[in-house]
């Protein structure tokens, strides 16, 4: 029975050849170790429970040392999707990309098109943060009813990776009690957006996601 | 007498056209200059570990690209082909997980890679009562996704790769806006 699993686990190890790391931090070869690699979203109800807090990271896997001169890349928009109506289509969306040390935020709003290729909604309401640089306190913006950070953070996501890594190449056959939090000491360069429920569809239930796109 | 009043309306003329170089309106659209152009799509992600796990190395780059109104009819069969190959629990016709889903149903779920948020109050991804109703900073996702993948029905089959036994991160997390730890 025990041979039969390692047996699976090895044969699925050789078909996916997986050596990516989760959640999603170095996920696809297109974005691995690029200034566009998402590694991790979160949404969730805030400390004001009127609000919903959205969380990108991109650029994990950041030691101490690489923290200070890793920066946002002003050819990347990172754009958080909002889909209200459940199609898996989003109506809103909330625009972030850099320019000269400060986040700029456009939105929420409607996309002009959804879909892959996105133009910078500047009609849209406009908000903006310095971005913290590495070793100060957080920089927040309260604007236009919401709040804003960019900058260095501890990688908030944990998991045993490297023993998950060993099960899957057939080098052990269970998790370790305790695990070791492969991500332990590492940073990421994170964006976090607090924006009133009402303005993003109110009550109920909605679909989010986030891309990380590039300027042509 | 005349000079310096020639002086202050050449001043008074300068400053006026600098001033009005730099009025707030030119600066919008030199700033709206700065972020023409098209920007297309890279990297996208919905829930943790969807693409890492359940794409073969082949289709991660085309996953990324693919919107996720496309994903369930493009990637639900590959998903379950590397669900049934990935756990022992789902081995066997009829294996479902603890939510009660079998193989063809929880990849329908997992394919399209959405995160499901709930506006009216908790919202975690879960938490022993609610499920998908969010993603917490403080949520053990790994484990709930080995649970719902290795676990089976009862969340006990397979023990020793249903938990990876890390439960926090290794840093507190803040009560207020930004709410992530600060970095190390």
């Amino acid at each position: 029975m025990k041979k039969t699993k390692i047996l699976a686990v090895t044969i699925f190890t050789a078909i996916i050849g997986l050596v990516a790391i989760a959640a999603d931090h170095i996920d696809a070869p297109a974005t691995q170790g690029t200034s566009a690699d998402i590694t991790d979203f979160y949404a969730f109800q805030g400390e004001d429970t009127n609000n919903l807090v959205f969380v990108a990271n991109i650029q994990g896997l950041l030691s101490p040392t690489a923290t200070a001169s890793a920066s946002f890349d002003e050819n990347v928009m990172i754009e958080f999707n909002i889909d209200t109506n459940d199609d898996k289509i989003e109506d809103l969306v909330i625009q972030a990309i850099p320019r000269d040390g400060k986040m700029y935020f456009f939105g929420p709003s409607a996309p002009a098109s959804p879909g892959l290729n996105s133009f910078v909604n500047v009609m849209a309401t406009k908000s903006e943060v310095a971005i913290t640089p590495y070793g100060s306190n957080a920089i927040i913006a309260n604007q236009n009813g919401m709040k804003f950070f960019a900058g260095p953070r501890d990688d908030p996501f944990f998991m045993d990776f490297a023993q998950y890594g060993a099960i899957l190449a057939g080098n052990a056959t269970g998790f370790n009690n305790p695990g070791a939090d492969t991500f332990a000491g590492s940073n990421v360069l994170s964006i976090v957006v607090e924006v009133p429920k009402s303005s993003i569809g109110g009550s109920g239930s909605i679909n989010t996601w986030v891309e990380a796109k590039t300027k042509q | 007498m005349k000079l310096p009043i020639l002086k202050y309306i050449a001043i008074a003329t300068f400053a006026f056209f600098v001033i009005s170089c730099n009025n707030n309106d030119d600066n919008m659209s030199e700033m709206d200059n700065q972020f023409a152009g098209v920007y297309v799509q890279k990297d996208q992600m919905g829930r943790p570990a969807v693409n890492t796990v359940f794409v073969s190395s082949a289709s991660k780059n085309t996953f990324n690209t693919t919107v996720p109104s496309q994903q369930g009819a493009a990637f639900q069969s590959m998903f379950q082909t590397n669900l049934m190959g990935l756990s022992p629990a789902f081995a066997n016709a009829g294996d479902k997980n603890a939510l009660g889903l079998d193989a063809a149903s929880f990849t329908g779920l997992l394919a399209t890679d959405v995160l499901n948020v709930s506006l009216d109050g908790t919202t975690t991804f879960f938490d022993g009562t609610n499920v998908l109703t969010g993603r917490a900073l403080a949520d053990d996702v790994i484990t709930v996704e080995l649970l719902l993948i290795f676990g089976g029905e009862d969340f006990s089959e397979n023990p020793t790769l249903s938990n990876d036994n890390v439960d926090a991160n290794d840093k507190p997390f803040l009560t207020s806006f930004p709410y992530l730890a600060s970095p190390w």
